[in-house]
């Protein structure tokens, strides 16, 4: 939900990364993270097992800059992605102000990407949220592999009312920034509405 | 379509500062904050110095609704009060409706003390909450005028 403080002038929202297990969420933020200057982020906190996966979330504070006087700061979450771990996706949800989707390009992770994808719209609906409504960029990630979905194949697929796609290698950065910017103009967009 | 914006007004938020830095001295606790159930810091109040409240926001808010997840699942609504004793400092939270009291403290306090403080400002931050949720927009918001190139300047 996104959080206006007139005293402190700043806008607050909160941004989740959702998609299947290892298809790139934690790297995203560790790349914005990476590149970004200390003053402008919080820590990243991550909270993994022992084995490095996503356990709970990961967490950063972003501040993008002003608009019309006011410090907008932007919450980043990832969610886990293994199936039993719906209980705290169901939770990281709560007052989300919209949703990047990354997609896993690679062709044997084309039933995760589908099976997250409504576990995602799910979810939501569980929260009160709907799917078509919300600010929201679906993310093509992987593109560096080889044994890749075509783009087309894959939008065909996941794409769901005609939100930004964007392809991307997170890894390296390529399209992470492109993918935050695209929702984050959503966002603010919204607000323009009151 | 997401929820509609809080907004938090000057007055507002002076006034929950004046609560907050009443019930630190009351407590003597060394920080007071409150914090949204998402996880958005609203105000806090104490030593803060190096203390990343940030994070500390989206921490206490996890674990709520982590232990909230657990309540549900042997059939309670939720906890409403949740304390973890460190061997010097300590934190208590405590759940009023959709805001969560964090109280950071050390030896100089106590538990008991701080749970009885806590309490007795529940209601009045309950209330100044539910004025500050029912807010809206002015004719006057100032981003009724955003424009494309607004937030595109945000990203150069
Ligand atoms: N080749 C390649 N590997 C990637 C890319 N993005 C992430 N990875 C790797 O995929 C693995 C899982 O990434 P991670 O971000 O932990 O996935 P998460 O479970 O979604 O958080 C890691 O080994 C990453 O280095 C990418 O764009 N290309
Ligand atoms: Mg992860």
């Amino acid at each position: 939900m996104t959080f206006i403080n007139y005293a402190s002038r700043e806008i607050n929202c909160k941004i989740v990364y959702y998609g299947p297990g290892l298809c790139g969420k934690t790297t995203n933020l560790q790349y914005i993270f990476d590149s970004t200057a200390p003053q402008a982020r919080g820590k990243l906190i991550s909270l993994a097992t022992e084995t490095d996966r996503t356990l709970f979330f990961d967490f950063m504070p972003l501040e993008l800059g002003t608009v019309r006087g006011f410090k907008t700061r932007f919450h980043l979450y990832t969610v886990p992605g293994q199936v039993f771990y719906d209980a705290s996706r169901k939770l990281i949800l709560k007052g989300v102000d919209g949703v990047v989707f990354v997609a896993d390009s690679q062709e044997e992770r084309m039933d995760a990407n589908i099976e997250s994808l409504y576990n995602l719209e799910e979810n939501l609906q569980s929260q009160g949220y709907d799917l078509m409504k919300i600010p929201y960029v679906l993310q093509l990630n992987k593109r560096d592999l080889g044994n890749i979905v075509p783009v087309e194949d894959l939008a065909a697929e996941l794409q769901r009312k005609g939100e930004p796609v964007v392809e991307a290698v997170a890894a390296t950065g390529v399209g992470v920034f492109d993918t935050l910017k695209a929702v984050a103009k959503q966002v603010l967009t919204e607000l323009r509405k009151g | 379509m997401a929820d509609t914006p809080i907004l938090l007004r000057e007055q507002q938020y002076h006034q929950i500062k004046a609560v907050l830095a009443r019930l630190r001295m009351d407590s003597s606790a060394k920080v007071v904050f409150l914090v949204d159930k998402d996880g958005q810091e609203i105000a806090s109040q104490g030593e803060v110095g190096n203390l990343d409240t940030t994070s500390l926001a989206s921490l206490a808010a996890g674990n709520v609704a982590a232990t909230g997840g657990m309540a549900q699942l042997i059939g309670e609504k939720e906890f409403p009060t949740l304390s973890h004793e460190g061997e010097k400092e300590s934190i208590h939270i405590s759940v009023i409706g959709r805001l969560l009291l964090v109280i950071v403290f050390d030896d100089r306090s106590s538990l008991g003390l701080v749970k009885l403080r806590s309490k007795q400002v529940s209601h009045q931050l309950a209330t100044m909450f539910e004025e500050i949720a029912a807010g809206d927009f002015d004719d006057d918001s100032p981003f009724a005028g955003i424009t494309d190139e607004d937030i595109d300047s945000l990203f150069s």
